[in-house]
């Protein structure tokens, strides 16, 4: 087993990500047309393509690196928040890996909680709230044990969101009315660390 | 940073987000319109995608940013959502707007007018920001 990913992996996992949005973006769209204006799947899609073909294009040396340039893409090519909040995730964890060109799982859950931290600072939100932090919080803690324990702690936390109201975002215009439905935000999170946990799986095997 | 260091007839720039570029553009007329006579600072719209639908552009942002700026700041105004979140992540990122950049909390209609009659009047950034700011307090009941 793999104790250390380098940058090839971390390519290959945003690769498996723009996979699994492409996917799951008519269910994703079909979460945000009930409580958001039913542009996350579309506009997931189109920011992930455009980080794998820059990826492809100019692979960067470290794993830091292609986060910073996956980060970077996000930001300008998704036309809705998911953009700046999604970039800033990955943007920030890969600052936090700086230039190693290996680094433990324990390693990378310390950048992507480090990102975590930033994306709460941008959006003012907290675990709770019905957004992306629901699914990420939990998975990226579940993956300082495990890569299995990050997806299966991200997708609890993705389902534990119908209940809630939402109080960040465009669904905390509909109050109550957010109840009841799964927040497409915190799912596109558990999409990406099921990405994670495949792509482990994968060099495993 | 000194908002002087362009010279100090160097007027701050203005930039108007919306997730609409109808929005963007008839409030940046609308500013023109009533900030009145005499030489106007620079203010720019950058509004919707670069395809024409509502959401908000990085790229927009950035060459509207990069239009206005004299040396003496640039404040973009924003209306809501990714609005807010793309400016604040531009501004994180360090390099990607023109040094003396900010962010303004403020009402997007009247705070554009307030902060381009105040940019035109020869206010530096601070003084721009506060007047966008204040618009907030003018209650209309």
């Amino acid at each position: 087993m793999a104790e250390t990913v380098d940058a090839g992996f971390l390519v290959r996992w945003l690769v498996a990500v723009a996979e699994a949005v492409d996917r799951e973006a008519d269910r994703l769209t079909e979460l945000d047309s009930a409580i958001g204006d039913a542009d996350h799947g579309a506009n997931l899609k189109r920011g992930f393509a455009s980080v794998t073909e820059t990826l492809a294009k100019e692979p960067p040396a470290s794993p830091g690196a292609v986060l910073v340039t996956a980060g970077r893409q996000l930001v300008s090519t998704v036309g809705g928040a998911s953009g700046p909040l999604y970039g800033t995730l990955l943007r920030r964890a890969g600052k936090s890996l700086g230039e190693d060109g290996e680094v433990t799982r324990e390693r990378l859950a310390e950048a992507l909680d480090a990102g975590v931290a930033a994306v709460s600072q941008l959006g003012g939100a907290r675990p709770g709230d019905k957004t992306m932090l629901d699914a990420l919080v939990p998975g990226v803690e579940g993956l300082r044990s495990s890569y299995e324990a990050a997806r299966a702690a991200a997708e609890e936390g993705a389902l534990a969101t119908v209940p809630l109201r939402a109080r960040k975002g465009r669904a905390s215009y509909l109050g109550g009315r957010s109840v009841g439905h799964q927040d497409p935000g915190a799912t596109s999170s558990a999409l990406l660390l099921a990405a994670l946990a495949d792509t482990a799986r994968t060099e495993e095997a | 940073m000194s908002p002087a260091t362009g010279g100090a007839a160097a007027p701050v720039g203005i930039v108007l987000v919306s997730h609409s570029a109808a929005v963007a553009a008839a409030v940046a007329d609308l500013a023109r319109g009533l900030a009145g006579g005499g030489d106007l600072a620079p203010v720019l719209p950058a509004g919707g995608t670069p395809d024409g639908d509502l959401g908000t552009s990085s790229e927009l942002i950035r060459r509207a940013a990069k239009a206005v700026d004299r040396g003496a700041g640039v404040a973009l105004l924003v209306d809501l959502g990714s609005a807010v979140l793309t400016v604040k992540a531009l501004l994180a990122e360090g390099d990607e707007l023109p040094e003396g950049s900010r962010l303004v909390d403020a009402p997007f209609v009247e705070g554009a007018v307030a902060a381009l009659v105040t940019a035109s009047a020869g206010g530096d950034l601070d003084a721009v920001v506060a007047a966008a700011s204040e618009a907030y307090a003018y209650r209309k009941e």
